[in-house]
């Protein structure tokens, strides 16, 4: 009985076995092909495509490290996310403590418009946003990246914080009250505080979404100044299109911060891209 | 913008927010307007000037002829821009190749991260290891996961070339310069890009059935079979119907991967609604035309949503009353 039962579970466990080795087979080969790439040179991509690096060749990823340009892409794309997401976080949760806390003239209708912005794809607004920011002065400008982006973000950080803002008994902010806190002060001292794992997971939103963003950054930096890496990495692949090994070390190196991040983040990336989806 | 003055300090205006869970005690601490305003301006104003400004702005310039310089459009025509979309093959081609992505989406790519997602509730060693790295395509970013696929299927020997010449076959497949093969090209770079994204809102749904349910079947003898026919299947309606939503959408928004892949080509092969009106707009300074394409992105969407609203709807209160009968 008991030896069956064995069997057949062994016998199942193979079969998922295979299934999650041929899927893993398929997500790791392009992703091993970028980084055993980037250790060859271009002969051997060419003669020795499938194998092991034989020299292993440094040069590639050692060139792009001691580029300025990959450095500057860094830190625009990190500048521009950080800034994105405190400014998405902080109008959203704002917004959202009002909408969740108090009755107004009007709730229901502005929360309708904030929702709203949920239907428009991003790329509806992308000409419109060029002439607009053309008539800011805002291109070639980070800033021309960030507050269109925090913008599009609102929606869904709105709709995702108001609903744990509601969630928050009212008794704390009546405590708050009667020791004499204001709505700012609670909103600041208490109601932020608490609402950490919430807050983390719509940054998380946000950062990866910065991060990702390629159709605006395209539109609005037209200059190298403050390439973001996306952006950064397209520009190197038509530059140096015969030097596959280096577009190669490139494209991994631009990855890897993602990769590091998605290691540490794991959980918080997944519960909020999943609640993104379900909410949406 | 739309709170009034009246609230200020009069409990007698203001309602009580009955959802918040608070009752009327809490009346005296109501803050007056500015401070309501205060909160909510800033993220009202970001979202005014870059959201609902420039979509307006879209749905202006759509009827008119215009290049972009010089302020504001002059020459207006109507409905030309649109009747110009309409006779317009590189349009109508769009429309046609995003009906195939996500046809093929729905019999090929949800399936596959269904089953996935149905394969990795089971307990078996290293499955959360197998989770994790499936979800890893999704992290990545679309524009550099577009160059490294330009390098896989690239014209010179790519990795793809090597890997079949490996096993035997030594074809000259012009990965993304055959018109007639490139989307679907395309589309297996989308089901490597998304499918662990897909998979892993699947397993968050199934793992949202109750265990109980099928502890239950076991004891009144069902097989697994029937098990997953009569429970898993139904109770995964809400989610699958959520994913075969985002899909669409998302098909309809595709732009990074393609632009930066092909640029939609070869001879508009691989374009979609996105590329074709960031040309227009972009290449061409057809920005009356550009916006007139826009709208009418929007508009696939939100006939989409509200057609598949209707649908979704339908179905879950169709199931709900279904299940109900049987149940009685």
């Amino acid at each position: 009985m008991t030896t069956t039962f064995r069997r057949v579970r062994l016998l199942r466990n193979t079969g998922f076995y295979i299934a999650a080795f041929i899927t893993l087979a398929f997500v790791a080969t392009p992703i091993l092909f970028a980084l055993l790439g980037g250790f060859k040179d271009n002969q051997q991509l060419r003669e020795n495509a499938l194998g092991l690096p034989n020299p292993w060749n440094v040069a590639n990823y050692t060139d792009v490290l001691a580029s300025g340009d990959f450095w500057r892409q860094v830190v625009s794309s990190v500048f521009i996310a950080l800034v994105t997401t405190f400014l998405v976080v902080a109008c959203s949760a704002m917004v959202a403590f009002v909408f969740a806390r108090y009755a107004f003239r009007g709730r229901e209708g502005l929360f309708t418009l904030f929702a709203a912005g949920m239907m428009f794809p991003f790329a509806v607004a992308v000409l419109p946003l060029f002439i607009i920011l053309r008539t800011f002065e805002l291109l070639n400008s980070p800033l021309g990246v960030i507050l269109p982006q925090a913008a599009f973000g609102l929606p869904l950080t709105i709709i995702i914080l108001r609903t744990f803002f509601r969630s928050i008994p009212g008794e704390v902010e009546e405590a708050a009250t009667i020791d004499g806190a204001g709505p700012w002060l609670f909103f600041v001292r208490i109601l932020l505080p608490m609402s950490r794992p919430v807050l983390a997971t719509v940054s998380v939103l946000a950062l990866v979404g910065s991060w990702n963003s390629y159709l605006l950054p395209l539109v609005v930096l037209q200059k190298p100044t403050w390439w973001t890496l996306p952006i950064g990495v397209t520009q190197f692949s038509g530059q140096y299109a015969v030097e596959t090994a280096k577009v190669l070390a490139f494209v991994m190196l631009a990855m890897l911060p993602a990769l590091v991040f998605y290691a540490f983040a794991e959980r918080h990336l997944i519960s909020g891209l999943t609640s993104g989806g379900t909410k949406g | 913008m739309t709170i009034k003055s009246p609230l200020q300090g009069s409990p007698a205006v203001g309602r009580p927010d009955r959802r918040a869970g608070f009752g009327p005690r809490r009346r005296s601490g109501r803050p007056g307007a500015g401070t309501l305003a205060s909160f909510i301006a800033p993220g009202l104003v970001l979202f005014l000037l870059f959201v609902i400004l420039p979509v307006l702005f879209a749905a202006y310039v759509a009827f008119f002829r215009w290049n972009g310089l010089g302020g504001v459009p002059t020459d207006f025509i109507g409905l030309e821009n649109f009747r110009t979309m309409l006779a317009d093959k590189v349009f109508l081609g769009d429309l046609w190749r995003l009906a195939i992505i996500v046809v093929l989406s729905l019999v090929i790519q949800l399936p596959l991260a269904f089953g996935l997602a149905m394969l990795l509730h089971q307990r078996f060693p290293g499955r959360t290891a197998f989770r994790l790295i499936f979800f890893v395509p999704y992290v990545l970013t679309e524009a550099v996961t577009a160059v490294l696929f330009g390098l896989v299927f690239s014209p010179r020997r790519g990795f793809a070339d090597s890997l079949l010449a490996s096993l035997g076959v030594e074809a000259q497949i012009g990965w993304l310069s055959d018109r007639d093969i490139v989307l679907f090209v395309i589309f297996g770079i989308l089901v490597w890009k998304f499918f662990g994204f897909h998979m892993i809102l699947f397993l968050a749904g199934r793992q949202n059935i109750p265990e109980e349910l099928y502890e239950a079947a076991a004891i009144d003898g069902a097989t697994g079979t029937q098990a997953f026919r009569s429970i898993t299947l139904p109770l995964m309606g809400p989610t699958v119907r959520m994913i075969v939503f985002l899909s669409v959408i998302g098909s309809v928004q595709l732009f990074d991967l393609v632009f930066v892949l092909t640029g939609g080509g070869p001879f508009h092969a691989s374009e979609t609604l996105a590329i074709t009106m960031y040309e227009q707009g972009f290449q061409r300074n057809q920005i009356g035309y550009a916006s007139a394409l826009s709208i009418a992105m929007f508009a696939v969407s939100l006939v989409f949503a509200l057609f598949y609203q209707r649908l979704v709807l339908n179905r879950d209160l169709q199931g709900s009353l279904t299940t109900a009968g049987n149940r009685s």
